[in-house]
């Protein structure tokens, strides 16, 4: 089992990650998972879901889990 | 309740109809209000020729409904409709449709203005626009207030 990572937006285009799976040793939280794909503290600009529920960086994160992270939503 | 996500164009109005005249029953209701956002072709003194409208599939109808039933708990409603577009959008095109029915106006008003604004803060879409000089994402929402 692994934890699957998506990046929508902006986000998927700066970083060229669509869709990744990742192994779960050493990550514990959502912080966890963006220093572990992109080498940097994740910034209060970006937003992140787990499972598809809002998440905040402290968030835990489990294999098997879906990440998401994305920049601030601009619909309607 | 009812929360749609299509892609390609919709007339609201329609929407709203159907909606209307399959989901509730007559003598039921005596407010209806609605919000029908529509693309403009301008936005930070360009010119916007075509918009893509990204969402995140499972999330963003989730949210949407989290959103409806979060306004089911504050206002007394009989129903509410929202329809948003993904995918590419023409200027001119309509975007979303908030639609809420409630006996009297006060719930009507509120829940509509309110869905909409909880959509625009919330809710998984992402806007890129394209203008003359290329495509670029928009930042943020502008403020509802």
């Amino acid at each position: 089992m692994s934890i699957r990572v998506r990046m929508f937006a902006s986000l998927r285009e700066r970083w060229q990650i669509d869709q990744v799976e990742l192994k779960p040793d050493g990550i514990a939280t959502v912080a966890d998972v963006w220093e572990t794909l992109t080498g940097q503290a994740m910034s209060e600009r970006i937003l992140a879901a787990v499972n598809m529920e809002y998440a905040r960086p402290d968030t835990p994160v489990r294999e098997g889990d879906e990440v998401a992270f994305f920049p601030p939503v601009t619909g309607g | 309740m009812a929360v749609k996500l299509v892609e390609g164009s919709f007339d609201p109005w329609r929407w709203l109809l159907d909606h209307q005249e399959t989901r509730l029953s007559p003598g039921s209701y005596g407010a209806t209000a609605s919000f029908v956002g529509t693309m403009r072709d301008f936005n930070d003194g360009d010119r916007v020729e075509e918009l893509f409208l990204e969402h995140y599939p499972g999330m963003t109808e989730r949210e949407l409904e989290k959103i409806v039933a979060e306004a089911r708990d504050r206002w007394r409603f009989l129903d509410a409709l929202v329809v948003h577009r993904v995918g590419e959008i023409r200027p001119g095109d309509p975007i979303v449709l908030v639609a809420v029915w409630s006996a009297h106006r006060g719930p009507a008003f509120d829940a509509c203005r309110w869905i909409m604004e909880a959509l625009k803060h919330r809710a998984p879409f992402w806007k890129k626009e394209r203008c003359a000089g290329g495509s670029r994402w928009v930042a943020r929402n502008t403020d509802g207030y």
